[in-house]
């Protein structure tokens, strides 16, 4: 029999017993909803996971600093022969020739240092760090009272809460007001004083190559953040006064790296610490890490995180997917006995049936068609229950999170592959608890099934 | 197919079953030759094996020993698929309880035969009016079997057994199941298939009056043998 006559022949027949099949078939679709919500959620605890870890700048960040950061300094005070070949320093030109790697998209230093802040006239000491534009995706700002900074060069900061509260009883009220930056500026000697400094000291240790300045900077206050944003690798925490990285380093304040610097005699140029380098996708990490490190600094990602991190999932998921199975499993023993059910009451029609030539194929077919029939209806009925139980949970969640002042998240997520999926796997089910009837109903003799009243 | 030709031919075709500890020889070494175009009743009285034979010959069934020709081809020797193949294309098949799916109207039960031999949708409705109309029930296509008398339910599976244009068509007791004036219309029916189609027909009847007015030729079988075979008295 042809496939079109086939399907008509297997509807008409699924319409008879109307109220049976479409209980079998609402059995199949909430074994699918089962499914469909239990790997929804896996699906978008995953796809949240990796979004704010991704928005956090450390899976798609490499970290570079230069070798000496990593072997230890004490050894630029030894002299002699043995002393080791310099390493390569961090320094502008170097910050350049890794931007223009490709898959690189931005370059930054990490800026974190004490300072002393005024504000109304009184001194309060806190961190401050400098803020990438790039951060402004970070989830870390949303919801945040006021705004991001309005441009990578404008004189505003943003304050993080504790530190707000320091400043005023009403922290959010402090948007709109102005702060003072009191901070020791390294500003590099004259060539002729550096060599008068050497010639003065005779104890073998270099002499400094920069002043430190004292000055202050007005910055206004744009917005007040409730979390504790990072800052790339190095940048988690700390951070009480933010500022827009470019500023930050407009700042030429002295870090740590600097009196590095200065014990180790390193002072010709200024350097960095550590840079943060930016690449496109998480993919391109290995690529640049290996550049990096081929022009002589230490480079480390947190990629092997993200792979565990999939993996962690990918088990979690197996796992959702088995417990969501077993309502399915329990599903095509429906249809198993709404198909056993069939035969014995169209006995005769099949008796009928092969009396005018239908072949034991046709037979089973026919009941292969009406299983995957009802595979096809539970597939669809299944995945729009499972997506709506997906929404649904979501919903009360984010009701909760929302009376617990926190912002609101996507947990469930039913993509095309999982729809499609779920709808295969409730076919390939159905037609496999169909086998048994099928094969039945095509064994039958047709003179004994005529009898049949 | 020609008249003088062998359409069926039975040697000592046997039927062997076991009923719990009871052994029934259902057709018992039974040999006939229906002639192509010939119009075949086998009479018997119940439990003699005539339809047994007849569900052979339709290829539901298979013989326990001997061989069943049907156009030169032994049945015995065919598989479950050329058998349905047989049934499809061969043999047409009238039942005394006539035997039409309640779920479908006439005109669905007549059409379900040139579904199954996959022929094109276009061409059915044709078929499917030509053999109503020859049945005369060209007016009661979309009727369901319940709405049906019993003389037209059986000639609508008439119909049906005729829309693949079978050679051949076995009829089991065609009439049981009606009273004498539509038996005796279905009968009629049966006479002008034969004739103007040249159709032969094998009639299972217990009705000997009947078989030897409308039959070219009157079998008779009992307790599984065929005990009689000639041309009607």
């Amino acid at each position: 029999m042809k496939a079109g006559d086939m399907a008509e022949l297997a509807m008409r027949n699924l319409r008879e017993a109307l109220l049976r099949n479409s209980l079998t078939t609402l059995g199949v679709g909430v074994g699918i909803a089962s499914l469909v919500a239990m790997l929804s959620l896996g699906v978008g605890l995953q796809e949240l996971a990796t979004k704010r870890l991704t928005r956090s700048g450390l899976f798609d960040s490499v970290f570079v600093a230069p070798r000496t950061n990593i072997r230890g300094f004490g050894r630029a005070f030894r002299e002699g022969p043995e002393k080791p070949e310099e390493p390569r320093a961090l320094d502008e030109d170097a910050r350049q020739q890794i931007t223009r790697l490709a898959n690189v998209i931005e370059v930054y230093p990490q800026i974190r240092f004490l300072s002393e802040v005024r504000y109304l006239g009184n001194p309060y000491t806190t961190v401050v760090a400098g803020i990438p534009e790039s951060a402004s995706a970070n989830d870390a700002y949303e919801g945040m009272t006021g705004t991001f900074f309005s441009g990578p060069s404008a004189d505003e900061a943003i304050l993080q809460i504790e530190f707000a509260k320091e400043l005023s009883d009403q922290p959010k009220t402090l948007v709109g007001k102005d702060v003072v930056l009191r901070y020791m500026e390294r500003q590099a000697i004259p060539a002729q004083a550096r060599a008068d400094t050497a010639k003065a000291d005779d104890t073998g240790v270099l002499s400094s190559g920069f002043s430190l300045v004292p000055r202050e900077k007005s910055f206004r206050i744009v917005g007040v953040i409730e979390t504790d944003p990072a800052v790339g690798f190095g940048g988690f925490g700390g951070g009480r006064l933010l500022i827009p990285n470019e500023v930050a380093e407009h700042l030429r304040i002295a870090q740590m790296n600097d009196l590095r610097g200065l014990m180790s005699g390193n002072t010709r140029k200024p350097g960095y610490g550590s840079l943060t380098v930016r690449v496109k996708n998480p993919r391109d990490i290995t690529n640049v890490e290996n550049a990096i490190k081929q022009m002589g600094f230490s480079a480390f990602s947190l990629l092997d995180a993200t792979r565990n991190l999939r993996l962690v999932f990918t088990v979690f998921d197996l796992l959702l997917g088995i417990f969501g199975s077993l309502a399915l499993a329990v599903a095509s023993l429906g249809i198993i006995n709404t198909l056993v059910m069939a035969i014995l009451e169209r006995r005769r029609e099949i008796g009928i049936l092969k009396a005018l030539g239908a072949a034991d194929r046709d037979v089973s077919q026919l009941f292969f068609a009406e299983a995957g029939a009802m595979g096809v209806t539970g597939g669809i009925l299944g995945i729009a229950i499972g997506w709506l139980i997906g929404r649904a949970i979501t919903l009360g969640t984010n009701i909760y999170l929302s009376r617990q002042g926190l912002n609101a998240v996507r947990i469930s997520s039913v993509p095309w592959w999982l729809a499609l999926s779920a709808l295969g796997f409730a076919i390939v089910v159905s037609l496999a608890a169909g086998i048994y009837p099928a094969s039945r109903a095509a064994r039958l003799n047709p003179v004994d099934a005529l009898r049949y009243e | 197919m020609q008249d003088g030709q062998s359409a069926i031919r039975t040697d000592k075709a046997t039927r062997h079953y076991r009923l719990g500890e009871e052994f029934i020889r259902a057709v018992d070494e039974v040999s006939l030759e229906v002639r192509a175009g010939e119009f075949l009743a086998l009479l018997g009285s119940s439990g003699s094996g005539k339809s047994t034979l007849l569900n052979l010959l339709a290829g539901m069934d298979r013989p326990t020993s001997g061989a069943i020709h049907v156009h030169g081809r032994n049945l015995a020797e065919m598989s479950a698929s050329e058998l349905a193949q047989h049934r499809r294309k061969i043999v047409g098949m009238v039942f005394q309880a006539f035997n039409l799916l309640p779920k479908m109207t006439l005109e669905e039960n007549v059409e379900l035969p040139l579904r199954l031999a996959e022929v094109e949708r276009g061409e059915r409705q044709a078929r499917v009016r030509e053999a109503l109309e020859r049945v005369r029930l060209g007016t009661r296509l979309r009727h369901r079997p319940t709405e049906l008398s019993g003389g037209e339910q059986q000639r609508g599976a008439l119909a049906r057994a005729l829309v693949n244009r079978p050679s051949i068509l076995l009829a089991d007791e065609p009439t049981g199941n009606l009273d004498s004036a539509n038996g005796e219309q279905i009968l009629t029916l049966l006479r002008e298939i034969n004739q103007s189609l040249g159709m032969t027909i094998v009639m299972v009847t217990h009705e000997r009056a009947l078989a030897e007015r409308f039959a070219d030729r009157v079998a008779v079988m009992s307790d599984g043998k065929l005990i009689e075979d000639g041309v009607k008295t």
